[in-house]
């Protein structure tokens, strides 16, 4: 943390809400519904989770009342940022079929500001961005979406069992990147935020939120629940490593004892804040003069994913799984120069059979080099 | 500060097909036919590279991708050679001259053309594999002087399957270019060779040292001469292999034509074989 401190009530939460929402940014943010702290519009903090927290494990969620008031005091649910920058299903565009005639759709700019994004989270972002911005071809949508998208970022003060971003280097404190970035300081005594703005928009709209200059012993505040937040992770995962590990280890018998155990449900892979494979789908109407094509979230677990004429490239679930996995954590190094895992957990929690990935990864590195005995009969001499 | 993305306009949408009109239909094969096709509008068609391909989309039915077989020094007559197999492309058999379709591209990579002057250059293909191929061997007799020795190496189900088969009779009488076909089994009537596509590569002479191989076909048929290829002392990596995959986006956003870290559509299809070798190798990567 640097420059710009600021102190703000809590009670002035409402007002920087108001602020954004005066300039006409949508607020959208962490709010309780179906029994989960969920992605939503907010009208006022009063839409806030105040006072919840959760109970995560590997295949398991619960909502659970805190003893105080914490705005933050929860870590991360099913929904991610990506579902506002890249829909779940989305219009590519209309063709009149007399004549071929192509309608684009205009991408439409939305000011958005997404209010409590985790340090994990906006790695998440930077990475999305990687693959729809700063690749050979630009996404019109998600940079339609993404330019005037007005990030209040949050450094967490709490972690949850699944949680694993300080062995990934991706949180639990933000270094940059967010128009405005909260830390919670709550204790018996105070509940206040610690401001730090991290662009001239940042500040613009801190002038109109009543605060004041941050003390050292706000400042010291912060970083030692920070620091105790990234102390406090039991879960981790050597990221870097795991991409040479898993490339050399595509033979692994350890693929085939996780695919018995999963379901090839695609969870993961919808809760995953970077996964972003789609597929597309045609229509027409009952005239037969009107198409429409759409794209929607796909997921390499799905079983035409890899579907081509002649058949499925990925008919086992153990491949499956091995793709997703391998592309994660090692294909996405080569393709976009990151990792594609930021350390949140959701893949953890949000599996209905708990598979653990730091604990796959792990296995996988316990034994280096082993080779499933229904690979080594295979003609590998090419 | 993230109000200065993407500030500029915006590039034009790679989702977005063009209209191409059916100029001419060639019937290949029983089940295989080639279009040409010329923008709608009359603008000038994209220019391509030999290897690429373009995404052809049928109003309301859907797109697949299609690899580009027509001459590269001729981009005004978009050709694709497409196999009747699935819905979409029975659907694509029925249309004749004036219909219109779209089309997004070109995408991908070509094969090394310009890399490999002044070397042998061995094109092995099976099938249809020989389509893709077609540009790169046009570019090849375009400029004839700036290689060493031209061998095209094709094999087909039976005499009947032979693709282009008109082309091939020609190329076989040039004096400067090795042709060889082989079929998987013939009747009596059949003179040339019976049996399969790398077998071929034991009986043509070439230079291994300075010899750059171009392979497309079905993926059996690439991993056993690229084998044949190495046996005979070419290097790895002067193999070059077209992959096939699920190509829906083209551009690398949709995930679907991964084949390990790579995306088929843009990091491909045409590969260097020591590249994707682990491809061939590992079963349902």
């Amino acid at each position: 943390m640097s420059h710009n401190r600021m102190r703000m009530a809590r009670g002035d939460l409402g007002a920087l809400i108001a602020a954004l929402s005066d300039r006409g940014y949508r607020i959208l943010g962490p709010t309780v519904g179906d029994g989960a702290i969920i992605y939503d519009e907010l009208e006022s903090d009063t839409d806030l989770p105040v006072g919840w927290g959760e109970d995560q494990s590997p295949g398991a969620y619960r909502l659970v009342r805190r003893q105080d008031q914490a705005v933050f005091g929860f870590t991360l649910g099913p929904h991610t940022w990506k579902k506002f920058l890249y829909p779940a299903e989305e219009r590519l565009f209309q063709v009149t079929l007399e004549g071929m005639s192509f309608q684009p759709e205009a991408p439409a700019g939305v000011k958005q500001a997404f209010f409590g994004v985790r340090a994990c989270e906006r790695q998440a972002l930077s990475i999305l961005d990687r693959v729809f911005l700063e690749n050979e071809h630009v996404d019109s949508g998600y940079a339609a979406r993404r330019r005037d998208t007005f990030i209040v970022a949050v450094n967490c003060t709490t972690s949850s069992p699944a949680c694993f971003c300080a062995s990934m280097g991706t949180g639990p404190e933000h270094r940059g990147d967010f128009d405005l970035c909260l830390t919670e300081l709550l204790t018996p005594k105070r509940h206040d935020f610690l401001v730090e703005a991290g662009s001239a928009v940042g500040e613009a709209i801190m002038k109109e939120v009543p605060h004041c200059e941050a003390d050292e012993a706000d400042v010291a505040q912060a970083e030692k629940q920070i620091e105790a937040t990234a102390k406090e992770m039991s879960r981790s995962m050597d990221g870097d490593n795991a991409a040479q590990l898993l490339s050399r280890n595509l033979e692994h018998p350890r693929w085939h004892e996780v695919a018995d155990r999963c379901l090839s449900c695609a969870n993961c892979t919808m809760v995953c804040p970077t996964c972003f494979c789609s597929t597309v789908e045609d229509t027409t109407d009952l005239t037969g003069d009107h198409a429409e094509r759409w794209r929607r979230w796909d997921s390499c677990f799905n079983q035409d994913f890899s579907y081509a004429a002649g058949g499925h490239a990925r008919s086992s679930t153990m491949s499956r799984y091995r793709q997703w996995l391998t592309h994660k954590l090692s294909g996405w190094h080569e393709q976009f120069g990151t990792s594609g895992c930021v350390g949140c957990g959701r893949c953890i929690t949000w599996c209905p059979v708990g598979i653990d990935l730091t604990e796959e990864v792990a296995a996988i590195r316990a034994a280096d080099g082993a080779v499933a005995a229904t690979s080594k009969a295979e003609d590998c001499h090419a | 500060m993230l109000s200065e993305l993407q500030r500029t306009e915006l590039p034009a949408d790679p989702m977005l097909p063009r209209p191409y009109r059916i100029q001419r239909v060639r019937r290949e094969l029983p089940g295989t036919f080639t279009w040409e096709l010329a923008p709608a509008n009359g603008d000038l068609p994209s220019s391509f590279e030999p290897g690429q391909f373009n995404m052809v989309y049928v109003g309301g039915i859907g797109e697949i991708p299609v690899s580009i077989s027509g001459d590269p020094a001729n981009p005004e007559k978009m050709i694709h050679t497409i196999r009747a197999v699935g819905q979409l492309t029975r659907a694509m058999e029925t249309f004749g001259r004036h219909t219109v379709v779209g089309l997004r591209g070109p995408f991908g990579t070509p094969w090394p053309v310009d890399e490999i002057r002044g070397r042998d250059v061995v094109l092995v293909s099976g099938g249809l594999g020989l389509a893709p191929l077609r540009p790169a061997f046009y570019h090849l007799l375009q400029e004839r002087e700036a290689y060493n020795r031209i061998i095209l190496l094709y094999g087909a189900r039976d005499p009947d399957e032979i693709l282009y088969r008109d082309e091939i009779k020609q190329w076989r009488r040039h004096l400067d270019l090795d042709v060889e076909v082989t079929v998987d089994s013939a009747l009596g009537r059949w003179r040339g060779h019976v049996g399969v596509v790398p077998e071929l590569i034991k009986r043509v002479d070439f230079d291994p040292e300075r010899t750059t191989g171009l392979i497309c076909g079905p993926e059996v048929m690439m991993k056993y001469s690229a084998i044949a290829l190495i046996n005979r002392g070419v290097a790895a990596e002067n193999l070059y292999v077209s992959m096939e995959r699920n190509m829906k986006c083209a551009v690398g956003f949709c995930g679907h034509c991964q084949l390990g870290p790579h995306f088929v559509c843009k990091d491909g299809p045409v590969f260097r074989y020591d590249h994707i070798k682990s491809a061939f190798s590992v079963r349902e990567l």
